[in-house]
């Protein structure tokens, strides 16, 4: 019983955390006292916040290695995009439009993590990762060639080509290597943190329900974790799922606060990217996951002092911050330090290892 | 969970130390401005542009950045209008290039040169547009950034202008009987230029005998692509994509054994100061281009003599593209006497009339020199030309 | 004829990727880590040996070898600074700092080198009957065409594997490097120097990359900063296609995902070819969950 308040509270903690970071923010920019790059920088730090905790839940939760969650956030941001861009009449609204989408794109992200998710989640470790890094290039290589346009006969689809014989009053929504153009951009910060909020909320009922549970039993011993009747593919995909539709909601997101967008932008790197916001936080740690992520996606930006040399700073910067966390004097060195500070240790520190 | 806590402690700190260099960044520009008031600062006009500086597309960038700094310390030394250059790395992707645009507003940007990519090119010049900035591309090329934007002007050819004026040349010279193309698929500029290349062929009656394309992930083979444009019996091939990729092709093409005559686009220049090239491997390619380094006229002599005293490379056409812009804002503010201490909005309405109405020459235009509709697009002619002896020589 | 052609270029391209793949393996077999720097490696040594051949005008085979020495000194420091301190943590961590490193060595290699790009020199030409440098061998009457480059990587690949496979079965050090690889804390109890050998792997690894990187671009001759990543991350693929951590694997792996590139690209789809690659792969392993010739291991209660 004491866990479970230990547990709620740290999440209450999250929740006031990114309350307060809007509050401040919020402050700031309507004091005017926040820069043009910070303002502009809000909602991709939402959208990494939850690419971090979404992939967090995958990696950390589930425990297999993905390189490519990329892959459902660009499901979504190509399906949102093109849902808001169909739907601009019929929803007048800009933030229900956008809400809207949102959840458009994460249920294509959803259904694309459970066409991903049948064939993968029967391997295992490293090949996992490979599959899933391969299912990311597929989806990659499929958006660069798929053609949507709308015009006063319906909806046309085509693949690898440009559509032929469309009306004049067409209207080209996805065009291959194009991606999409010309998108309203009716992200906000505001909504930003909604998503960032929903997503702590979905991560942390599900961990800490009794699905969450028995995903963590299968991440610690599968074997055993089926052997007291737990079906493991169910509670797999449940995670994989779910951390695929918030990627997805993320996605829609990401696109609509550009002008543009291009299959090419959710790559291996993209992928690469988020997971380093995953392990740097803590696998595991929806807190950290939201720290790592906000102060990774600042940090190119204020290396930019550094002109030619920012992103070999940016690559040292890297380096140290994983061999200065992992390494035992100092561990051991800021582990006495917090003793001293909160007077005890915490016993969850002990079976709650990564 | 020792290592938890640890980490976000560790993670606070570094976001700290972010969020301090990033209020140093804050009030950099304030100080400018404050100290500006005073003393040199507001003599000049910040131009400020993002450009790939990093990543695979870094060459363009680089080059960009490189051409217009030439102009800038040229037009400083001149006396008179004085710039003050901010070139910010994107890495050719529209959301850093929507960072370093920050960037720049932080540091007061008064005129914008855009981006140098296409697709960052088309998050950029929206925001130009909204915040009333002037914007001036050197060598982003498609349609879509100048769409709808009264104040986002090229430089450089259109994608469609391009692919057309490409058809057309190779119909109107009988150039080649059965036509090859190779193109890339996964990117903005190459699929611009071959959907127009596509559209205008087939209106002229061109016989295209082959269509392939490739991508990022296997830019590296060609046989195929060649093996069929070989078996299909191609005499033309048209290389809508640039040189890097175009080196390869020439030289996977010699390997085979296949030499058809090659036509490629602006992009292809560059490709004879490829460090180790062997430019017989492009003897006879024609390509329609703007800037010829090897030109024998002054202002390009001088120009490409001061790039490789700096930088020891032969500079290409974004380097050119990017000097003529300078140049353009030059002639253009001078014509409308702005002065430094102009608001942006000021300076952007009267750029507008200014470059709707200016004839420019520069490195970049011939004897005609280039002017500007209200759309933001350019109208000057391309030079064709065809490589001998490792040189470009005049096609007509 | 066309067909044949094709599969040339298939297994030419696959020699390339499964050079760079035994790296991949071996370091992977022994330390069990995902080295993402590999292809960077694999760039680097390309430069160094551009430079000392066009630059100081030495013998290309004297640039490989300063190459091959640069690298394995690099390979050794790089583990040295950036892998040695995380031995103890998880294998994430060190994950991610090899991408620090690949980072790194990009972005290093951008302001070193430029990023304009260089054209690799073609060192495998020879005389031909009538005196005229050839980049190949024509067969059939012109109509099949084989590159000497291919020749020799297909030849450096099976001198590597079996030079590779005698070492680690035979040689003293070659055994400790198994010994690690199965169970650390065993070697370490046996007196085996599990730094010391796992060290020698990444300086056997990245010697291994300046190879690759040679032939990367003597085939493929344009080199930029970023040459390496796409041909690595192709050439992981390759080597969990063939089972990562076996030797035999890479190579086949390697062969196997160049003629599928290339025949897909021929026969299926230039536009998808990637995505046809990779749903290869996916189908491989889903039949063959370790991969053609990896070893599977079931988990025991």
């Amino acid at each position: 019983m004491k866990k479970l308040n230990h547990v709620s509270r740290r999440n209450f903690l999250t929740y006031a955390l990114v309350l307060l970071a809007y509050a401040v923010l919020q402050f700031l920019s309507v004091q005017g006292s926040l820069s043009y790059s910070l303002t502009g920088m809000l909602v991709p730090i939402c959208v990494y916040v939850v690419m971090a905790i979404s992939l967090n839940l995958t990696v950390g939760v589930l425990g297999e290695l993905s390189l490519g969650h990329a892959g459902f956030m660009s499901v979504g941001a190509f399906m949102g995009t093109a849902a808001a861009m169909l739907l601009e009449n019929a929803i007048p609204s800009d933030p229900l439009r956008l809400a809207v989408s949102m959840v458009i794109g994460a249920a294509f992200a959803a259904l694309a993590g459970v066409i991903i998710g049948i064939p993968v989640l029967r391997l295992n470790g490293d090949y996992l990762a490979i599959v899933t890094l391969a299912f990311g290039e597929i989806i990659k290589t499929i958006f660069n060639n798929l053609y949507l346009a709308v015009d006063s006969n319906g909806l046309h689809v085509s693949l690898l080509g440009n559509i032929q014989g469309l009306d004049t009053d067409a209207r080209e929504i996805i065009g291959g290597p194009m991606g999409i153009g010309s998108i309203s951009r009716i992200s906000s910060f505001t909504a930003g943190i909604i998503l960032v909020l929903l997503t702590l909320m979905v991560v942390f009922n599900l961990v800490n329900s009794r699905a969450g549970r028995a995903i963590m039993a299968i991440r610690d011993n599968s074997i055993a974790a089926e052997s007291v009747g737990i079906n493991i593919t169910k509670y797999k995909m449940m995670a994989f799922v779910t951390s695929a539709a918030l990627a997805g909601a993320a996605g829609t997101l990401f696109a609509m606060n550009y002008s543009t967008i291009t299959a090419n932008k959710f790559d291996f790197n993209t992928s690469i990217l988020v997971l380093v916001f995953v392990v740097l936080g803590g696998l595991g740690n929806m807190q950290g996951s939201i720290i790592a992520a906000a102060a990774l996606t600042i940090l190119p930006e204020a290396l930019r002092e550094f002109a030619d040399y920012r992103m070999l700073v940016y690559a040292i910067v890297l380096i140290l911050v994983m061999l200065v966390t992992n390494n035992p004097t100092i561990r051991m060195f800021l582990d006495q330090v917090r003793v001293r500070l909160i007077g005890r240790k915490k016993k969850e520190d002990f079976n709650d290892a990564v | 969970m020792k290592k938890k806590k640890f980490l976000s402690l560790a993670l606070a700190a570094v976001m700290v130390m972010g969020c301090l260099a990033g209020c140093g960044n804050d009030s950099s520009p304030s100080d400018e401005s404050g100290s500006g008031s005073g003393g040199e600062t507001t003599s000049a006009f910040k131009i400020g542009g993002t450009g790939p500086l990093t990543s695979d597309a870094a060459i363009y960038g680089n080059a960009a950045q490189r051409g217009a700094q030439i102009a800038v310390d040229e037009v400083n030394a001149m006396g008179g209008i004085q710039f003050e250059l901010n070139y910010q790395d994107d890495a050719h992707d529209p959301e850093k290039a929507t960072n370093a645009y920050g960037k720049l507003m932080d540091w007061g940007m008064q005129l914008s040169l855009g981006s140098v990519t296409s697709k960052p090119a088309e998050a950029t010049s929206v925001l130009n547009y909204e915040d009333r900035i002037f914007a001036l591309t050197p060598s982003a090329s498609s349609p879509a950034t100048t769409e709808g934007k009264d104040n986002v002007f090229q430089l450089c050819f259109t994608d469609s202008g391009q692919g057309a004026k490409s058809a057309e040349y190779i119909s109107e010279k009988g150039l080649g009987a059965k036509i090859a193309v190779i193109w890339k698929n996964d990117d903005v500029y190459s699929k611009g230029l071959y959907d127009t290349f596509m559209a205008e062929a087939e209106k002229r009656g061109l016989n295209v005998v082959s269509d392939t394309t490739f991508n990022d992930g296997n830019k590296t083979d060609f046989s195929v692509q060649l093996g069929e444009a070989q078996s299909s019996g191609a005499d033309l091939v048209f290389l809508p994509m640039y040189y890097d990729v175009a080196a390869l092709i020439l030289s996977q093409a010699s390997t085979m054994g296949y030499s058809p005559k090659w036509f490629g686009v602006d992009g292809m220049d560059g490709i004879l100061s490829v460090d180790g090239f062997d430019t017989s491997l492009a003897e006879g390619v024609m390509l329609l281009t703007p800037f010829n380094a090897d030109d024998e006229d002054e202002k390009t002599k001088a120009f490409v003599a001061k790039y490789q005293e700096l930088y020891g490379e032969t500079p290409n056409q974004f380097a050119a593209d990017a000097y003529d812009c300078i140049y353009a804002y030059k002639q253009a503010l001078e014509a409308a006497g702005c002065t430094p201490d102009m608001s942006s909005e000021e300076l952007c309405d009267a750029m507008i009339k200014q470059f709707t109405t200016m004839t420019f020459h520069g490195l970049t235009s011939d004897e005609s020199g280039m002017t500007w509709d209200e759309t933001g697009t350019v109208s000057k002619s391309p030079k064709g030309m065809v490589i001998q002896n490792g040189v470009y020589v005049g096609l007509d | 004829m066309t067909f044949l052609n094709y599969l040339i270029s298939g297994i030419s391209l696959g020699s390339v990727y499964a050079i760079i793949a035994l790296g991949y393996t071996m370091v992977y077999g022994i330390a069990k880590m995902l080295n993402f720097a590999h292809g960077d490696v694999i760039m680097v040594g390309s430069y160094i040996c551009f430079y000392a051949v066009t630059s100081f005008e030495l013998p290309p085979l004297v640039g490989v070898i300063i190459s091959v020495i640069l690298c394995t000194v690099l390979g050794i420091v790089i583990e040295r600074l950036a892998y040695k301190p995380l031995r103890q943590a998880p294998s994430l961590a060190v994950l991610i700092t090899a991408i620090g490193v690949s980072y790194f060595l990009q972005n290093a290699a951008l302001l070193l080198w430029s990023s304009n790009i260089k054209m690799f020199p073609s060192f495998f030409k020879f005389a031909d009957e009538n005196g005229e440098l050839q980049s190949g061998v024509t067969l059939a009457g012109g109509q099949l065409n084989i590159s000497y480059v291919t020749i020799v990587t297909i030849v450096s690949c099976i001198i590597i594997m079996v030079a590779l496979t005698w070492f680690t079965g035979k040689t003293k050090m070659g055994k400790a490097m198994r010994a690690v690889s199965e169970d650390k804390g065993a070697a370490q109890l046996m007196g085996i120097n599990v730094n010391a050998t796992i060290s020698l792997t990444f300086a056997i690894g990245s010697g291994l990359a300046a190879v690759a990187g040679v032939l990367l671009c003597s085939a493929y001759p344009t080199l930029v900063p970023t040459t390496g990543s796409m041909p690595g991350i192709k050439a992981f693929t390759a080597a969990v296609f063939g089972g990562i951590g076996s030797i035999p694997g890479a190579l086949l792996g390697g062969l196997l995902l160049g003629v599928i590139q290339i025949f897909t690209q021929a026969y299926i789809s230039q536009q998808l070819a990637d995505a046809v690659v990779f749903a290869v792969l996916i189908i491989v392993l889903l039949g063959k969950p370790a991969g053609l010739l990896g070893k599977q291991i079931r988990e025991k209660v």
